[in-house]
């Protein structure tokens, strides 16, 4: 014999168990049959509206669903806290209100916002909010809130990243596990989260999976993925990512050479030069200081390209990279062309390439160094003088070999402008300038053993090749000088510059 | 807890896992292997005293030195005469 008591208390507990069973179902996947409202109490639409929340649960079978809290509405008790989000995510909430109607466990509509039109249709309930505006626009839902949305997808989504997750332990320091595991160029990384890495993703078109260059020296194949967490470590936002990709296809060329740029014993990297509209939209540098810091996009895209060939390439200085100096352009070294007030056409467009299309062009170069000409003032004698320096790169006796990229800024640019002279114009004269008699080139010559072989001392040598000597508009507004950045060894046995457009 | 996605090409294993533990020691012979440090040989006496007591096999190895890997010789022998090893210090 069950006490009354007892049997008031068994049938309360019933009643909660039920009331409590509807609380926590599962509604990622089926919401529940009748109507079904998706609401968060820091939205003035979703305030304005309890009335009418309470008006259809008391005329039809309604389950409320909060994103933000347990206790809104208050006068609504089929109330369901959605504090993970999931329901929402499943169900691709993007604005609250929304009412969504429900007939064996599918959709059949949904309206979001407040629109008393749209919701009598919906619900099928008349006179709904007659004290209430006509219509009112709700608010985001907190499920595709920026800081939320990626964080969801890695939660609930069908999370296809190929790459291993490594989970470090709890009194690892995630930054310490960074450096200890050999994944850093010795300076701190953004740890490679899932959301993260998701985040940066967004930056392209491209599909994760999609194999971008096969990265020496270990020949891994390299997917959008590995190039994208990389980034990420490297502190590229994502709107940088297309950049970085380009970057992975050129210089992982046959023509490019980064093996050997890597393991040889010159100080040598990969120089990115950008044109077109790209650099200004991320907020790239061509001005002032803009082969140094300070300037989020050229630090990070140069340092990432150089952590995408140490990760995902295997290449480590003192393993292959065997190079004697190094250099702080192994550290990353990328800038943008000045377009916008050069006096040439953009550089790409020597590569074929229309003016106003995004390139990345891939230089092997070692860190740049200055040239001061406060003087000239006629194109002849400034081109003197970008001779003059030009020649002494590597060695003032060895010519042929080495390309070289000269770098002008408007305070020296604007005298071959003022002069109409070309680019063409001034690197044929450069050209013309930097050829020497190969008698005082040979070996011997001048007292110094190093030089070209006897044999070539009666010909007229070039210091460079005909294409290689590279014009490039950028730099601060003011200032008599330009930069030389110096090439490796070029041609078949180097490395030949690989310019290609960067594609969204 | 930090979860990360390897940048690597991943041909290097993330973690070594341990070797499976035995549910009991019943009839396994124990090594017991004192890296060199003063006194651990004295602590290694003690849990050898308390393993014979159990009726245990037990086999004593010693490194040669406690600032180096144990020689792969070593280590060899150890795998191949114990089924669970037991390393101690004692300093």
């Amino acid at each position: 014999m069950v006490a009354p008591e007892a049997k008031r208390s068994l049938s309360e507990l019933l009643l909660n168990s039920d009331y409590l069973s509807v609380m926590t179902v599962d509604m990622t996947e089926v919401l529940p049959d009748g109507l079904v409202a998706i609401v968060k109490s820091d939205c003035p639409t979703c305030e304005l509206i309890v009335p009418v929340l309470v008006q259809l649960e008391n005329a039809a079978d309604l389950t409320v669903v909060t994103q933000d809290c347990d206790t809104f509405p208050e006068e609504i008790s089929d109330r369901h806290f959605d504090e993970d989000l999931a329901m929402s995510w499943h169900h691709e909430i993007e604005t609250v209100p929304t009412l969504i109607s429900v007939s064996g466990g599918k959709e059949t509509d949904r309206t979001v916002g407040w629109s008393r039109s749209n919701w009598e249709k919906l619900s099928g309930v008349s006179g709904l909010g007659i004290n209430l505006p006509e219509q009112r626009p709700g608010c985001g839902s907190l499920s595709v809130d920026p800081s939320q949305s990626e964080v969801l997808a890695v939660r609930f989504g069908d999370s296809s990243f190929a790459s291993r997750r490594i989970e470090f332990a709890a009194l690892e320091d995630s930054h310490e596990a960074l450096f200890d595991r050999g994944w850093t160029d010795g300076l701190p990384v953004v740890p490679p989260t899932e959301d993260r890495v998701l985040k940066m993703l967004a930056g392209t078109s491209r599909s994760h999976d999609e194999v971008v260059a096969v990265v020496p020296p270990d020949l891994a194949p390299c997917t959008v993925e590995k190039i994208a967490i990389n980034a990420v470590m490297a502190g590229c936002r994502p709107e940088y990512l297309p950049i970085v990709i380009a970057a992975v296809e050129a210089v992982c060329t046959e023509q490019f050479n980064m093996h050997g740029l890597l393991a040889t014993t010159m100080p040598h990297a990969p120089v990115l030069i950008i044109n077109g509209p790209i650099a200004n939209q991320i907020g790239m540098n061509s001005g002032n200081n803009a082969l140094g810091q300070g300037n989020r996009a050229n630090s990070t895209i140069g340092r990432a390209i150089q952590l995408i060939i140490r990760n995902v390439g295997g290449g480590r200085p003192g393993e292959v990279d065997r190079s004697t100096f190094g250099s702080p352009a192994k550290v990353g070294f990328c800038f943008a062309e000045r377009e916008h007030d050069s006096p040439w056409p953009p550089m790409s467009t020597t590569y074929g390439f229309e003016s106003g299309t995004n390139t990345l062009l891939a230089f092997a170069g070692e860190a740049p160094r200055n040239l001061i000409d406060q003087l000239s003032r006629d194109p002849e004698s400034l081109a003197r003088t970008f001779a003059a320096n030009l020649i002494s790169i590597q060695h003032p006796k060895l010519v042929l070999g080495f390309d070289a990229v000269l770098a002008i800024a408007p305070d020296h640019s604007r005298v071959f402008a003022e002069a109409g002279w070309s680019r063409e114009r001034l690197v044929e004269r450069v050209l013309d300038l930097t050829t020497r008699s190969g008698i005082d080139l040979v070996r011997g010559a001048g007292g110094i053993s190093e030089g070209v072989p006897e044999s070539m001392k009666d010909a007229e040598l070039p210091k460079f090749r005909p294409n290689g000597l590279h014009i490039v508009h950028c730099g601060g507004a003011a200032g008599l000088f330009s930069a030389i950045i110096g090439g490796w060894v070029n041609g078949e046995t180097g490395s030949d510059p690989v310019c290609v457009p960067i594609t969204p | 807890m930090t979860k990360v996605l390897d940048p690597t090409n991943e041909n290097r294993p993330a973690e070594i896992p341990s070797a499976d533990r035995p549910e009991s020691l019943d009839g396994l012979t124990v090594g017991l292997l004192d890296i060199s440090k003063p006194r651990g040989d004295r602590f290694l006496d003690r849990i050898e005293e308390r393993l014979i007591e159990r009726g245990l096999r037990v086999e004593r190895f010693r490194k040669p030195t406690f600032t180096k890997p144990a020689p792969v010789d070593l280590r060899h022998e150890i795998a191949t005469k114990c089924d669970v090893v037991i390393e101690a210090l004692a300093d």
